[in-house]
């Protein structure tokens, strides 16, 4: 197998991970860390789009005289979406923080007023 | 006035954007400055959406295209020898203007309605700010060109969205909701963040033209499509993957609840851009129509059967609402399986669809604001603990009437006009569609009539006040009057405004990757 | 209840503390020219804070950072950074009316490596300055929230 191919395996196997947790654990805060997850394989994904063999960042600040520069956008992809994790972290957390003042748990089996 | 037309569609995500921040600023000065604020910027916001419109339907819904930053991009040659402009850009065709018409309306009503609904409630300002940030990432998801661009004020609008439902912490059902719909929508979309990856890997691009005038239909391709498929169904409420719509309509403020619908559709109208201008006739339309037709159904039955169980009044419209998504399902879905062979009736269909989703805005908005009105009477929102309202608030009972008969598409109301398209259309696909949306409708005016049952008529209550006050009333009532003049005079706007729509996906494939790539 | 922790740690944020504004504030004013930019730099700031308030408890930091006033920081930041997209409304939202117009950061940028001209990009740095000023008030506020929230649920 090539080796290069290796961060995308990871990628599927951390977005396989974070859709397991989400799918199958019980508590709160595990299925905020699984969304986290199948985040991180999909930044690790976009991020890997960008690489090329010797390619140096596409910065002119003090560059070096290389070949090759690698095209910023997959980078800037990510960021962006790491932007947006951050907040939707955020305000998924603090739904568990009021969900745990209301219910007293964060245990999903117990938190299901909404049902039908 | 043609600088301000050319400038509307940056203006149009940059004014509401305006607002959000501005709100919590302005909200200082009192509640009065803020809803004086907050409602001239949500009429220049309209304004803006309706010049647009007049500019778009002007020129029959041909595209046309907005570049941020400056007039000229600078092009990198790819390795497909092909140079690609380098700009973020905003594309507004036929379809875009027309959806920006309905978030508009919803917006606006929305607006206008919390101004009286809010008036007991402590922390409005931060609510307003939200339903402006959300009001800008709809209009952004409506008229970018950029895949990467969707993602984003995709997900603008699910974090403004779930603040939304969760914004009365007070209220633990709220939190519970607000915590399901923000954990989906995050899945939904990063299951378009990983689809836009997967496309940008293959063809260097994220213009929703370029990547159209390069996709080859590979099977990458396809697994690209389906994650879109899933990820935008599944924020557009489509059955199985509805779970969080009736928790996410039913627990928001009931102002909200309205602009959350106008949500769904637009990832339905994400969906539709992506089937029809991204992919077009690169994959096989028959089966993916199909896909979509069996979705339709199983929305529409769902929805309904779900609807016809509920006691929460606003459970139940929720339901409602989901099923008319399948409406529109069904009316594109059917488009879509004869798209290759373009007979009339899947035009039919087309427009069907499409014009449905603005009748389905204005009277699941009218119905989402009437319970408002009923929950805020009452004091509860259980069917079985209602009754009499009929005696005391008249015009509600009537406004409720009409929003329900347009709901389950009896005529002469505008639910009628667009759901006989459907109908006449599917039937030629084939008559068991036709037979199970009618049937639907029928059941859903049967649920309707349980509604008014429990609701309006029976004896009169202790401690309900009059009618409600004039500030609730007119957006209603405008709402109402769309329902009305949309029924009465279908022909006109099916003519003036759906048809440029519903020509823009069907045709406009290659209008829409001209504009950007020049002659394409 | 001693809402702080440990001397250990206490002592080290009084050192990182400084260096970590520093740092923030250099990767938001750098931010046209390297890596970074007015998120990165604002997440760094707002780490730092971050840092007081787990070092030092909610009491310890009481009255040094408001919440209110963050929060109207943050709006100012949004507004200013929306503000420098409408400048440029003349040709287009978002066009960069100061690039190479040889007043504050127009200055020429040479073509292909070079050493960094820090007055150059227009706009840019100061829609850096925007960002970073939202987002280091804005997570600092964030912060700040859930750690209310965790206090009264202590309490209760």
């Amino acid at each position: 197998m090539n080796i290069g191919n290796l961060p995308f395996v990871v990628a599927a196997l951390l977005v396989a991970f974070g859709i397991y947790t989400f799918l199958f654990k019980r508590n709160l805060i595990k299925l905020v860390i699984g969304v986290s997850l199948v985040e991180t394989g999909v930044n690790l994904f976009l991020v890997t789009l960008g690489y090329r063999t010797a390619g140096i960042a596409p910065i002119y600040t003090f560059a070096p005289e290389a070949e090759r520069m690698v095209l910023p956008t997959p980078q800037a992809l990510t960021l962006t979406s790491i932007v947006i994790g951050l907040a939707t972290t955020a305000l998924l957390l603090s739904f568990a923080v009021f969900i745990h003042r209301h219910y007293g748990t964060l245990d999903v089996r117990k938190v299901k007023e909404l049902r039908g | 006035m043609t600088a301000l037309t050319n400038h509307a569609p940056v203006l149009l995500i940059a004014i509401p954007l305006l607002g959000a921040f501005a709100v919590p600023l302005i909200g200082k000065l009192g509640r009065q400055a803020r809803n004086t604020f907050v409602g001239l910027i949500a009429l220049i916001t309209a304004a803006f959406a309706g010049l647009l419109a007049a500019h778009i339907f002007g020129q029959a819904g041909a595209p046309s295209l907005y570049v941020l930053g400056g007039h000229q991009g600078f092009g990198i040659p790819l390795p497909s020898g092909l140079s690609v402009p380098i700009r973020i850009i905003l594309e507004v065709d036929g379809m875009g203007a027309f959806m920006a018409l309905i978030t508009a309306l919803i917006m606006l009503t929305g607006a206008f309605f919390s101004f009286s609904y809010w008036k007991e409630r402590s922390g409005g300002t931060l609510f307003y700010s939200l339903l402006m940030l959300l009001t800008a990432g709809i209009f952004g998801m409506e008229l970018t060109g950029d895949m990467f661009n969707f993602f984003v004020f995709l997900e603008i609008t699910s974090i403004a969205a779930c603040g939304l439902i969760g914004f009365r912490v007070w209220l633990k059902t709220s939190q519970e909701a607000g915590f399901k719909v923000m954990a989906l929508y995050t899945l939904s979309g990063l299951f378009v963040l990983l689809a836009v990856g997967l496309l940008y890997g293959q063809y260097g691009g994220l213009n929703i033209a370029y990547l159209a005038s390069a996709l080859t239909g590979s099977t990458i391709d396809i697994v690209a499509l389906g994650l879109l498929l899933t990820g935008l169904a599944l924020k557009a409420g489509a059955v199985p993957l509805h779970m969080w719509a009736p928790d996410a309509y039913g627990e928001a403020p009931a102002p909200m609840s309205a602009v959350l619908v106008a949500n769904s559709q637009a990832s339905l109208y994400g969906l539709f851009r992506i089937l029809f201008t991204l992919f077009g006739l690169t994959i096989s339309v028959g089966a993916l129509g199909w896909i979509l037709i069996v979705l339709a159904l199983l929305t529409i039955f769902v929805g309904v059967t779900m609807a016809l169980i509920q006691n929460d009044i606003k459970r139940l419209i929720a339901y409602s609402a989901v099923s008319q998504i399948g409406y529109m399902l069904l009316g594109v879905g059917v488009g879509l399986a004869v798209s290759a062979a373009k007979p009339d009736f899947g035009f039919v269909a087309m427009q069907g669809g499409i014009f449905h989703m603005l009748n389905d805005a204005a009277c699941i908005g009218l119905l989402f604001f009437v319970s408002g009105v009923i929950i805020r009477a009452t004091g509860t929102r259980d069917l079985n603990r209602m009754g009499g309202l009929a005696h005391s608030m008249k015009w509600t009972s009537v406004l409720f009437i009409i929003g329900a008969f347009a709901l389950a598409g009896v005529p002469p109301f505008n639910g009628f006009a667009s759901k006989f398209l459907i109908y006449e259309a599917s039937f030629k696909l084939s008559p068991f569609l036709a037979v199970i949306a009618i049937l639907s409708s029928i059941l859903l005016l049967a649920v309707f009539v349980k509604v008014f049952q429990a609701a309006f008529l029976g004896a009169k209550q202790e401690g309900i006040g009059g009618e409600v006050p004039m500030g609730m009333m007119v957006p209603m009532v405008a709402l109402a009057l769309v329902v009305i003049v949309f029924g009465l005079f279908p022909g006109f706007f099916v003519d003036k405004i759906v048809t440029p729509a519903a020509n823009a996906l069907w045709y406009g494939r290659d209008a829409y990757i001209g504009l950007v790539l020049g002659g394409g | 209840m001693n809402s702080g922790m440990s001397l250990i740690v206490r002592t080290v944020t009084r050192l990182v503390y400084g260096l970590a504004l520093v740092f923030g504030f250099y990767v938001i004013m750098h931010g046209h020219l390297t890596p970074g930019g007015g998120f990165q730099g604002g997440a760094v700031v707002a780490s730092a804070f971050a840092l007081l308030l787990v070092a030092f408890g909610a009491a310890g930091i009481k009255g040094r950072l408001n919440h209110h006033l963050l929060q109207t920081l943050e709006e100012i930041g949004a507004l200013a950074f929306l503000a420098l997209g409408f400048v440029g409304i003349g040709t287009a939202f978002f066009y960069n009316l100061l690039a190479n117009s040889g007043s504050l950061f127009g200055g020429p940028v040479p073509l292909g490596p070079n050493a960094g001209v820090f007055n150059a990009g227009g706009t840019l740095p100061l829609m850096n300055w925007a960002v970073g000023l939202k987002v280091m008030t804005g997570i600092a506020a964030i912060v700040i929230a859930m750690l209310i929230g965790a206090r009264k649920e202590e309490t209760e």
